[in-house]
């Protein structure tokens, strides 16, 4: 809780906004993104989507992370999205050393980095293992969970965009109830994906007691940036789970990447909260608390619940928001943040 | 310095005297000794500077070993039967980054029915892999195969899967010559990657490519293997020079210089084969054996040129295609192409089934007699078989295969053939 606190009492947002800034924060505290020395490890000219919320990330994460360990950085990536429109070959958006191997063994392959850097004595160097929800809920579970178990010293980031989206929109093991996608149509007595499925991974992750777990979002640059930081000055497995909005397989606008975001944690769906050793340590209070449909309602992959009947589902998915942030005390300081 | 020793810990000695620097092992059966042999003395310190690590599957053994190799390590992993199969699409990446990876094959046949016996259909499953396929005949070319292949897959930057027979090699105990340190340091310089990951030369390695260079990709790593049609022969000798024993090279022939029947087969069956064609070269038959050393790349033109004066060809193989017939032996046809030598493929030793020299030289007779179908299975028990067939033919619900075979078997086991 103490580096949580530490941390709240610089409040990063700019008055009468609800944008986080840099404007507001002295020098030595700004976004790395904010430095003209920023390695820019994913740098422009790749083929991600407009308003991609996971080229957003991972470039924050990375560029975190180059920052963190100056520039002593190898990233392994698993079969998806980020691989695909990074590296169009013989084009590659990559500033630092990657290597992709397939889609479920990403966590493996940073093991095996990482073994390699130990056995060389080149410890100093890092390994980062970055994976879709899809290459790290499903197919990359069992490679991830031994990772952990071996508490190999590898910071694996998920990049949650809740859905397959590089083979068409369908539905992991990351994609929330009631959700449209092109396996779980919205169609017929219970349209969208179904309740009481899918994987909490950043709990699972905890129950492996692996020394660090933080959930970050691309509406709390920041945050994300201060977690990979923390992560990386860690040795053995760590995790971070990060909320990418994704316009084309949720149906939202380009521009609200980063709204629908805020609203995904502001309404409590997705919680701000970070662990070590299995034990939360800290969680990002909600500022504003919104109804979920106000995080719903942008999003195509939802419109089927504002449609006849869907009130109730929509009332199932508030109270799993309310059980969030009860379970993680997320309006304890609310009323203190700023307006 | 010659000892009696277990197939597998002749192998886990010869890994040791290698100097590999990550070894990933996932336990199956009959490869399990070799690496419980490397974890043992990495334990003990007789290998230094080594990780080994534990991991949770096949799968992910083989891409703990794809990080490390790209990351620069010499690295080492062993498998069998379900696990290669486990790890296929590692099998193929390895490949495909040309990563110099040696892994170790305990050949055990594949269920279901499940069966941890000897058999090639593990390797034979992945033989396109992009993967050289290197087969043993003796725990002492066990041994020096992998010395071998860590020079081999380092020079061309492909991995290498050194095959050897489940139990019948891997839990065999024989007389094995265990090299120096210093000979084995002469032999194999330390490991000097192609490409590697370091942030002082950052690489993108894995990258997609589309259908403007694959073709073209694909072709030289084709290419590459056919290269080590030339390379396996230069380390054979190199080999040679430093230990002073023949080891590896793409075949072995016994005998064939004047023979008319010639078996072509691979692994440890050829000194049963060896054996009866002594045997039966004193009854004046002339019969030769060449044992296949390097089934991929697989040495068409060698072969081609030894078995120009053979008229009869047996290709006795321990793998079945299903719906095919011989794996083996479509192979050793395309090497003869257009020659009217008479090829016979011989099926053998499926799942653990004992090759024996009396069912063998029953099957060189008939070959002699030109009166064996092709293919031919080695001890098939064709009563069993026809009775489930009529028994599967009768009765929609006639049961599983398996269990029908066995419970018509009985607790004795097939009746003697």
């Amino acid at each position: 809780m103490s580096d949580m606190t530490a941390e709240q009492k610089v409040k990063f947002y700019q008055k009468g906004t609800f944008t986080a800034g840099n404007r507001l924060v002295d020098q030595a505290r700004r976004s790395v993104q904010a430095s003209m020395e920023r390695s820019n490890a994913i740098t422009s000219g790749h083929r991600a989507c407009q308003g991609c919320g996971e080229a957003l990330g991972a470039r924050y994460a990375l560029d975190a992370a180059m920052r963190a360990t100056e520039g002593q950085l190898i990233a392994v990536n698993a079969t998806g999205c980020l691989e695909v429109f990074t590296t169009p070959y013989p084009e590659t958006s990559w500033q630092v050393p990657w290597i992709h191997s397939l889609f479920g063994n990403a966590a493996a392959v940073a093991s095996g980095v990482a073994a390699a850097m130990r056995v060389k004595g080149r410890e100093q160097v890092r390994v980062v293992a970055q994976g879709g929800d899809g290459g790290t809920t499903d197919i990359g579970f069992g490679c991830l969970s031994g990772m952990f178990e071996r508490n190999d010293d590898v910071l694996y980031i998920c990049y949650d965009n809740e859905a397959y989206m590089n083979t068409g929109v369908q539905r992991s093991s990351a994609t929330p109830p009631t959700a449209r996608t092109a396996t779980t149509p919205a169609v017929g007595p219970e349209p969208g994906n179904v309740f009481g499925t899918g994987k909490n991974l950043p709990l699972i992750a905890m129950a492996h007691n692996i020394p660090y777990v933080a959930t970050a979002s691309v509406a709390n640059l920041h945050d994300l940036e201060r977690k990979v930081e923390k992560a990386v000055a860690i040795r053995g497995a760590r995790y971070i789970h990060i909320f990418v909005p994704c316009p084309l397989g949720w149906g939202s606008a380009s521009h609200d990447t980063i709204r629908i975001a805020r609203l995904a944690s502001e309404c409590g769906l997705f919680p701000l909260f970070e662990a070590e050793h299995g034990e939360v340590t800290g969680s990002i209070p909600i500022r504003r608390k919104v109804p979920v449909e106000e995080y719903l309602r942008p999003q195509k992959r939802f419109a089927h619940l504002f449609k006849d009947g869907g009130g109730e589902r929509i009332a199932r998915l508030q109270r799993m928001a309310d059980a969030n942030i009860k379970r993680f005390d997320l309006l304890r300081e609310a009323e203190e943040a700023p307006l | 310095m010659f000892e009696q020793i277990e197939g597998s810990q002749a192998v886990a000695k010869a890994i040791a005297l290698c100097r590999p620097e990550v070894i990933c092992a996932y336990p199956i059966t009959p490869q399990t000794h070799i690496v419980e042999g490397c974890a043992e003395m990495i334990r003990t310190g007789a290998i230094q500077n080594c990780e080994f690590i534990n991991v949770e599957s096949e799968f992910a053994a083989l891409s703990v070993a794809i990080g490390s190799s790209a990351a620069g390590a010499r690295t080492y992993t062993a498998t069998a039967s379900q696990g290669l199969l486990f790890m296929a699409e590692a099998v193929y990446n390895a490949a495909g980054l040309g990563l110099p990876i040696v892994m170790t094959i305990g050949n055990r046949a594949i269920g279901a029915p499940i069966n941890i016996w000897n058999d090639h259909s593990d390797s034979m499953a992945l033989r396109d892999a992009g993967w050289i396929q290197l087969h043993a005949e003796t725990n002492q070319e066990a041994a020096d195969l992998h010395i071998q292949a860590f020079k081999l897959a380092e020079r061309l930057s492909a991995p290498v899967m050194v095959c050897m027979d489940g139990f019948i090699l891997t839990h065999a105990y024989e007389r094995v010559a265990i090299p120096d340190q210093a000979q084995v340091d002469a032999f194999l310089p330390p490991y000097q990657p192609r490409q590697i990951l370091d942030p002082a030369d950052p690489y993108t390695i894995g990258a997609m490519v589309g259908p403007e260079a694959f073709m073209e990709v694909r072709y030289l790593a084709h290419d590459k293997l056919l290269q080590a049609l030339s390379v396996i022969p230069e380390i054979q000798q190199e080999f040679k020079e430093v230990f002073g024993r023949e080891s590896g090279g793409l075949f072995h022939g016994y005998r064939v210089e004047d023979a008319e029947t010639v078996v072509v087969t691979m692994g440890s069956l050829a000194g049963t084969v060896k054996d009866l064609v002594d045997e039966v070269r004193e009854n004046g038959a002339k019969i030769g054996v060449i044992t296949l050393c390097s089934y991929r790349p697989f040495p068409l033109d060698g072969l081609r040129h030894a078995l120009q004066g053979a008229a009869k060809v047996i290709v006795l193989e321990k793998s079945l295609a299903l719906g095919f017939g011989g794996v083996l032996a479509a192979d050793v046809r395309t090497a003869l192409h257009g020659r009217d030598t008479h090829i016979h493929t011989v099926i053998a030793g499926l799942g653990g089934r004992p090759i024996t020299r009396k069912s063998l030289a029953r099957m060189f007779a008939r070959v002699e007699r030109d009166d064996l179908k092709d293919p031919h299975f080695l001890d098939l028990d064709l009563d069993i078989v026809r009775r489930e067939i009529d028994n599967q033919r009768s009765q929609i619900t006639a049961g599983p295969i398996a269990e029908n075979i066995l419970r018509e078997i009985g607790p004795c086991g097939p009746k003697a053939v």
